[in-house]
């Protein structure tokens, strides 16, 4: 491998590193700043102590998790440049405008308002806390909106002109780039992803309380509320999905067959692979199950509808075929046990079973991180099937890296690592920690901490809770 | 020289903006983790802490806006800048993780808390080092062939560049005493005083080492700074500098709260002029200049839009959340 080669290789693993790792916690954050708001709004509205107290209980496992999010999306931001300078160089007028517009409308109201939403209630107050809260929560959705249009943009481009020096620049209208083909069915599919991600942990956390006995009205609270996020997002996630990979059959036909593990072309009905080992050498799907036509019937609405494959594709032009094609396995499969959990919790809830059911407290805990790998697989499937382009047909991977050194990339990659694993281990355990212990009225916190949203009730709850009120409402 | 008000210009300008915005809020907060190990453990660290736990987040934010603005308006010189200064930028972001998580972390482990402090400390001084690093890099020059960076990986590293390293550590330092200076109280407050005293003659004098160094690093910064009659306007800098030093030694010596942090920042606003005056109108100084490396003007003009109408409404909210946490921070935070 010549050191070109090399320098593009690691460059590629670094980026995939770093980036797969910042996903993990905007996926969580998204759904669990929003998760606050409706607390905290409910809250205000009934006045009841639980919402409180998972308030106050969630609140620091966000904390915890927004941080590494901040941190390990600052060095998103520098990436581009450092590793990706030619790609910088020539997509910049482009995309480099819709991550300005995530910077100024985004991520400034988010770090605005996260340090009144951590440790401004009593300073601010209920109301003021809550648009705070609503605040950061309402910017954790327009950095998604943003960050998906440029990349939805980089596999669907198109309002673009190049001009002399071969750069990218914007033509007519932002809107055609902003709401480029793609761009619709990811933000849903991504942002619908993010919420199940956050109703899968915190259903987890409340079915690993119900398991230890800890059954009070926070703990079912939060398990009921997570349950019927999975029972009505689930399947509209399932469709969402089924959309988008309508979308990118039209628009990114390579990916779908790498997807599909579609080698060769069918005119007469192509077959749905459930697994098997596709092998780029062998241009086939080892060892496949097939279910015969389903796949034209999934994606074109009809059994005999003829599907091209990627023979007509050229070899250069290819994705890495066997990683989209599990990957795309991981995040359906996934997707399917998401949409069971959800229906499982509706049957024991019409039963009056939901707190009492130990098979479904133990399929929830299971399920925890699901949406975590379910998200990192879709991501997976649609950076990898863009592949060999960073611009999709336009611009080649290849053609898009920094001039680097190997040692260069891969001392800072080797740095990347070993800093992300330590740092990023620790807080994932720090998180899980906390979720062990069970909500409680009187959240406790080390000495000299920064005080959170302690001692605060609303005008109702006043008059039956003081500092140390007990937990009055039932469920 | 002569500003023509183009799009390139503007821009230019809020780039510029955004870093000093970067350092006069973020330089602080770093300085607090620089001195952090001269803190007494217990009460006195944890309300240095605390005093900027609530704004580290949007502070830092700046920094994102100065790399992703400069990606988006003037996407060449980001291209040329970001592989030529590899190393001390990955460092600096290897840093600014350690220290961000540092925030939560000391507090969810109390046993591993001298650990996770000394990680907030390595983390600020790296992030401090290599952005001063940067810097220096930045004005001794780049060596670039066609739209890329051509020089090799460690060309950063220089004495020059590790003076400006320094410098611009000792400088974040001062202001971080400064700062607790104004929020805290007590041996905290005192201690503080004593460490911008010794921190205020070493930046000051850092400010004349490279101020003596950088006009013979390129023919042309010396001409900007000694060349008749632009001189007579240059020579304002030194003597203003000289102006300010004394004014801050003074109000140390007062005890006044307020004024050393104002006074140390009106120092970083002076040095900051002092580099514009050298590299105007280069955003590759002595290479590439603003409307070489500018993206075309629909790029521009739609991002201006943005900025015109977010950036004073970002300022009005930033300063809202600095006045919600405003006065002396306590044991838990904000009283």
């Amino acid at each position: 491998m010549t050191d070109a080669a090399m320098a593009l290789l690691l460059a590629r693993s670094q980026f995939a590193f770093t980036v797969s790792f910042h996903f993990i916690f905007p996926a969580f954050s998204i759904g669990l700043a929003s998760y606050l708001a409706v607390l905290e709004g409910l809250w205000l509205k009934t006045g009841q102590d639980t919402y409180l107290v998972l308030y106050r209980y969630w609140l620091k496992i966000f904390a915890i998790a927004f941080a590494m999010g901040v941190v390990s999306g600052i060095v998103m931001s520098y990436q581009f440049g450092t590793n990706w300078s030619v790609f910088s160089d020539r997509v910049g007028p482009v995309i480099g405008p819709l991550m300005a517009y995530e910077v100024l409308t985004a991520f400034f109201l988010e770090a605005g308002f996260l340090g009144v939403m951590l440790f401004g209630m009593k300073k601010v107050g209920p109301k003021l806390h809550f648009a705070a809260t609503l605040a950061v929560a309402v910017g954790t959705f327009i950095s998604a909106f943003w960050i998906l249009s440029a990349n939805s943009w980089m596999q669907t481009p198109q309002g673009h002109e190049i001009n002399a020096v071969g750069q990218f620049v914007p033509g007519e209208s932002w809107l055609t780039i902003i709401f480029n083909p793609s761009f619709p069915y990811r933000l849903v599919h991504t942002v619908i992803g993010a919420y199940l991600t956050t109703a899968l942990v915190v259903g987890a956390v409340g079915a690993w309380h119900l398991l230890k006995g800890h059954d009070d009205p926070a703990v079912r609270r939060m398990f009921s509320m997570a349950m019927w996020m999975a029972a009505l997002v689930a399947p509209v996630q399932i469709i969402a999905g089924d959309m988008h990979g309508l979308n990118t059959l039209e628009h990114q036909p390579a990916k779908v067959m790498a997807m599909e593990g579609h080698y060769r072309g069918h005119d007469h009905g192509a077959p749905l692979i459930l697994f098997g080992l596709p092998s780029n050498a062998k241009e086939k799907v080892d060892y496949s199950i097939e279910i015969p036509k389903a796949s034209s019937l999934i994606l074109k609405h009809d059994a005999n509808a003829p599907l091209a494959g990627l023979n007509s594709v050229a070899r250069a032009d290819w994705p890495p075929v066997p990683i989209v094609f599990w990957s795309f396995r991981i995040m359906v499969g996934l997707g399917l046990l998401m949409a069971a959990l959800g229906l499982f919790s509706l049957f024991a809830r019409w039963r009056h079973m939901l707190y009492d059911n130990r098979l479904l407290h133990r399929f929830a805990l299971a399920m925890g991180p699901a949406g975590f790998v379910a998200v990192i697989a879709g991501w997976v499937t649609t950076e990898v099937g863009r592949q060999p382009f960073t611009v999709y047909g336009l611009l080649r991977t290849s053609d898009s890296v920094s001039p680097l050194a190997s040692p260069a990339v891969g001392t800072s990659l080797l740095a990347f690592v070993v800093t992300y694993f330590t740092v990023f281990a620790t807080g994932t355990f720090y998180i899980i920690r906390l979720m062990d212990r069970p909500p409680a009225v009187a959240e406790p916190e080390p000495e000299h901490a920064p005080i959170r949203t302690a001692g605060i009730t609303p005008a109702p709850a006043v008059a039956t809770n003081g500092e140390q009120g007990r937990n009055s409402d039932g469920d | 020289m002569e500003i023509n008000f183009d799009l390139a210009t503007i821009w230019a300008f809020i780039i510029a903006f955004a870093v000093l915005a970067y350092v006069v809020m973020d330089g602080f907060d770093l300085g607090i983790g620089i001195l952090f190990p001269s803190l007494k453990v217990g009460p006195e660290r944890d309300a240095a802490m605390n005093s900027i736990a609530p704004v580290w987040d949007g502070n830092e934010t700046w920094l994102v806006l100065g790399g992703g603005g400069l990606m988006a308006a003037f996407p060449l010189a980001y291209a040329i800048v970001l592989p030529a200064l590899y190393a001390p930028l990955i460092a600096m972001l290897l840093g600014l993780v350690l220290r961000g998580v540092a925030f939560e972390f000391r507090w969810r482990d109390p046993r591993h808390r001298p650990a996770w402090d000394m990680a907030f400390f390595i983390g600020s001084l790296v992030a401090a080092l290599a952005q001063g690093i940067t810097l220096g890099a930045l004005l001794q020059g780049i060596t670039i062939a066609g739209r890329g960076y051509a020089g090799g990986w460690w060309d950063w590293l220089t004495p020059f560049t590790l003076l400006t390293g320094g410098s611009v550590a000792v400088g974040y330092a001062l202001l971080g005493s400064c700062w607790l200076i104004w929020k805290a109280e007590g041996g905290l407050q005192r201690d503080a005083f004593r460490h911008a005293r010794w921190l205020g003659a070493a930046l000051v004098a850092a400010i004349a080492l490279v101020s003596a160094a950088t006009p013979f690093l390129e023919a042309k910064y010396y001409q900007r700074w000694f060349e008749w009659p632009g001189v007579l306007a240059t020579a304002q800098i030194p003597l203003l500098v000289a102006i300010i030093t004394v004014l801050f030694f003074i109000s140390l010596r007062r005890h006044h709260e307020r004024a050393p942090f104002l006074l140390a920042l009106a120092l970083f606003g002076l040095s900051a002029l002092g580099l514009a005056i050298s590299i105007w109108p280069d955003v590759v100084p002595g290479r590439v200049s603003i409307w070489q490396a500018a993206a075309p003007e629909r790029s521009q003009i739609f991002m201006l839009i943005g900025a015109a109408i977010m950036v004073p409404i970002i300022l009005i909210y930033t300063g809202w959340a600095y006045w919600v946490f405003r006065g002396k921070v306590g044991h838990h935070g904000y009283h």
